[in-house]
């Protein structure tokens, strides 16, 4: 990063910005905001279904740590998401026993996946770890540039040359919006999320569908996890999530629970992540480190609260379907 | 009727039990293509329950169900939809943040994968032109009128194929004109080989429509007959409840002095939303009953608030025996007499989890006999619960049973026990009657007439028009907000309130 020319003081507003809004910055505002955008869009699709899964923050931990575990025996980085995505559907499957067959409260349901899972993580870990004095790592994933395309000025370096599971994750955003609007499956689980008794009465299978968006949201969070610790630390360290699932939650409302502002809400985290990074290492600007690190959380809480004032949940959001009810 | 020799539908020793409640004994029925059957029954009489079971909603515990001679068992609504059951519920079963057309497409198969929008806009266009069914696809259901979205409940039922159609309680919440259009449409379908079972409790309805009609009681079916000259409203109403009605007894009597008068009473938010009261002036008189008609929606239930004290007007002056209380809150309000059933009684009015009791002296827990320097006495309140239930005739009550436990009726009867146990002077009830079946609702009228004789103001919100013409002595329409419409009882007709609800500015 190039430091400013003249000294501290005798820094410009503009000097400051033209250091700040490089192709890096750009390139930096997509890859923090990919591993959120598995994640917030798994939280959209359970929501949109009706059920707040608040298992994410655990979910998203254990498949940091199982999807770590599995690639570094196997030496395979690819096996290692597959491990994380599949621990993600079967604890989305436990959150769908407590919140869809038992009808328990969401709320507690997922705190309590988030805190099983997460004692799970930590506890799998020592065991298979013990406590090294240096953790373990593995090869992480490497850049795939993509042909040709990574070759247009400016766009080139930003969009098109990052890790195979950025472009996956972006892909997924059309990849859901067709599947959400576009076809009878999505139909059918936006009307399980507004009116179950509606879908019901139209022959919809309301707690298989239920099941299936927590199935889906359990995969997208482990996969979400298992970025940090495979594609962005190498490593599985106990602080590798640290709110970052819980940020997804706002990211969802601020999106409105639709694929494409989730997306940008996504993005706008990641923006204010890369910047704070940016102005954190200029060094231009002189304040604890932990204000830094605060700022997308803020923001990200702010935008919300301006934002998505207006913004209203799927209609049988934390509400219980009941087939027999007298 | 026709003569066809197998019934479309044919249902055979319907039985089914929910814990100690026997919904439905051994129930028999039977619908031929072309005909509407009328199902008769009050409240908690198990028509819902057997129509719930014909939909695959609820299994019975025995019997057999044929439909068009082919016997069904264990179906699942999604069976229902391919045998040709439809059912519009009495709460609608629709998305209202979606469009017509995806209500319509929820649990159709797509082609290829991906909803087939342009098919299915192809069949509305066709119900609409056969049965005079019409909507816009891409109208969003929130926008719907309450009548547009039951159009939509049949359009959905005839486009899933219902040769069978349920329709429960349809007319309740229509304006006359309304229902005379939903009237229209059913003899449509029922012209096209649809068998129609029609729900109601408006008898004048059900006579004017349906062919023959079966009446549940208790859980069970006490009596199928072909409607012709020879049924009558009264005898329709024993049937259903088992024992002959009284009809009532309306003395004329002049009115008091005034109790009550809004003046220009305005409600809105201040953010340039169209205000929910709109000027309003009301005078109520000792020994009188006002009633206030209009489509749900129109500013009645905060008019009824308003006067409770539950709802502070934006502007506007309220007066009680004279004195003017412009920010009473529903507490003071009750000191100076005001009585107040609120239209959602296990929502606003009762405590369903908690014994009755609590509920019981709710409002007036704060004082003697039920409680002094801030304890309550339990002897008190045992003591004025036990008499309530006795004086109100509160079946299956007692002091320490769950509110919620309770039947609509002796809830309502439970609500009311508690609001006219201290004299009021004025008496505010919103749909006091919706709900409940005839017997509970032929003592809630006896109870507001013998108020009304004995001095009281009696301000009745209602949706039922039938109920308004029988116990008011005057009527104001609501609509949009404001009072539309003003008329004394004897000198208008349903029909011309009918039109002031539905807005229409010349009244007949």
């Amino acid at each position: 990063m190039n430091q400013c020319t003249n000294t501290h003081e005798a820094c410009t507003i503009s000097e400051v910005l033209e250091q700040v809004f490089q192709v890096g910055f750009f390139a930096a505002m997509i890859r923090v905001a990919a591993p959120l955008l598995f994640a917030t869009l798994g939280e959209m699709f359970s929501e949109r279904a009706g059920v707040l899964n608040l298992g994410i923050e655990g979910i998203m931990l254990l498949g940091a740590m199982t999807g770590f575990c599995a690639a570094y025996f196997s030496g395979s980085l690819w096996l290692g998401i597959a491990v994380a995505a599949t621990t993600g559907i079967i604890f989305g499957v436990l959150m769908g026993f407590l919140t869809v067959t038992l009808g328990l409260s969401q709320h507690v349901s997922g705190l309590s996946v988030t805190m099983v899972c997460s004692g799970l993580a930590f506890y799998g870990y020592r065991l298979v770890f013990g406590q090294p004095s240096q953790p373990p790592n593995v090869k992480a994933f490497e850049v795939l540039s993509v042909p040709a395309l990574a070759d247009i000025p400016l766009l080139g370096p930003v969009l098109f040359n990052h890790l195979a599971l950025v472009y996956v994750g972006f892909l997924l955003v059309p990849l859901a919006a067709f599947l959400l609007y576009r076809t009878p499956w999505g139909l059918s689980l936006r009307t399980v999320g507004e009116n179950p008794y509606a879908a019901a009465s139209a022959g919809v299978r309301v707690a298989w569908y239920r099941y299936q968006a927590l199935m889906m949201s359990g995969a997208l969070f482990g996969i979400g996890g298992a970025y940090f610790s495979l594609a962005q630390f190498n490593a599985f360290t106990f602080g590798v999530i640290s709110g970052r699932g819980w940020v997804c939650i706002a990211l969802v409302v601020l999106g409105r629970w639709d694929p494409w502002r989730c997306a940008v809400a996504a993005l706008l985290f990641g923006a204010v992540d890369a910047l704070q990074l940016r102005l954190q290492s200029s060094g231009i600007i002189d304040l604890p480190y932990q204000i830094f690190l605060m700022l997308p959380f803020v923001v990200t809480v702010a935008a919300m609260a301006v934002l998505a004032r207006n913004a209203r949940a799927p209609a049988a959001l934390l509400i219980p379907y009941r087939r027999e009810e007298r | 009727m026709t003569t066809s020799p197998i019934p479309l539908l044919e249902m055979r020793g319907i039985d089914k039990q929910f814990g100690e409640v026997h919904a439905n004994k051994s129930i028999d029925l039977q619908l031929f293509s072309g005909e509407v059957l009328g199902l008769l029954g009050e409240n908690g009489a198990g028509k819902t329950t057997l129509m719930n079971i014909l939909f695959g909603m609820y299994r019975a515990d025995a019997g057999t169900i044929t439909v068009e001679g082919r016997t069904v068992s264990n179906h699942k609504p999604a069976d229902s939809l391919a045998l040709g059951i439809g059912m519009v519920h009495q709460h609608f079963h629709l998305v209202p943040r979606h469009s017509v057309l995806e209500n319509l497409m929820v649990g159709e198969p797509g082609r290829w994968g991906r909803l087939d929008e342009s098919s299915a806009r192809e069949r509305l266009l066709q119900i609409g032109s056969q049965y005079g069914l019409e909507l816009d696809p891409a109208r969003q259901v929130a926008e719907l009128t309450v009548g547009e979205q039951q159009r939509l409940e049949i359009i959905k039922a005839l486009f899933r194929g219902a040769k069978i159609l349920v329709l429960d309680e349809p007319t309740s919440v229509l304006t006359p004109q309304q229902a005379e259009g939903l009237f229209q449409a059913v003899r449509a379908m029922v012209a096209d080989g649809v068998g129609v079972i029609f729900i109601s409790h408006k008898l004048h309805e059900v006579l004017g429509i349906v062919q023959r009609i079966a009446v549940m009681r208790r859980g069970e079916m006490v009596a199928t007959i072909i409607n012709d000259n020879n049924v009558t409203h009264l005898r329709l109403a024993e049937l259903m409840c088992g024992r002959e009605l009284q009809p009532l007894n309306k003395p004329t009597i002049s009115r008091g002095r005034s109790l009550l008068r809004l003046v220009n009473i305005t409600v809105d938010d201040g953010r340039g939303h169209p205000a929910r009261l709109h000027k309003v002036n009301l005078d109520l008189h000792a020994g009188e009953i006002v009633g206030v008609a209009g489509v749900s929606g129109n500013g009645q239930r905060e008019l009824a608030e308003v006067v409770a004290g539950v709802l502070t007007p934006s502007s506007g002056s309220i007066t009680v025996g004279g004195a003017s209380v412009d920010r009473a809150n529903r507490r003071a309000m009750q000191g100076y007499g005001v009585a107040y059933i609120p239209e959602d009684r296990m929502g606003d009015g009762l405590l369903t989890t908690l014994p009755l009791s609590d509920s019981m002296i709710l409002p007036r827990m704060h004082q003697p006999p039920f409680s002094r320097f801030g304890w309550l006495n339990k002897q008190a309140i045992r003591q004025f619960v036990e008499q309530q239930i006795e004086k109100f005739d509160i079946r299956g009550a007692d002091v320490s049973i769950r509110a919620g436990m309770l039947s609509g009726g002796n809830l309502q009867k439970a609500l009311l026990a508690r609001e006219l146990a201290f004299n009021p002077a004025i008496v505010v009830a919103s749909q006091p009657t919706r709900g409940l079946d005839v017997a509970a609702v032929e003592f809630v009228h006896n109870r507001f007439l013998q108020l009304r004789d004995n001095g009281c103001g009696v301000l009745l919100v209602s949706e039922d028009l039938e109920e308004l013409f029988a116990l008011s002595d005057r009527m104001v329409v609501m609509y949009e907000g404001r009072i539309v419409g003003h008329e004394e009882t004897e000198k208008t007709t349903p029909a011309a309130i009918g039109l002031l609800m539905a807005g229409s500015k010349q009244a007949a």
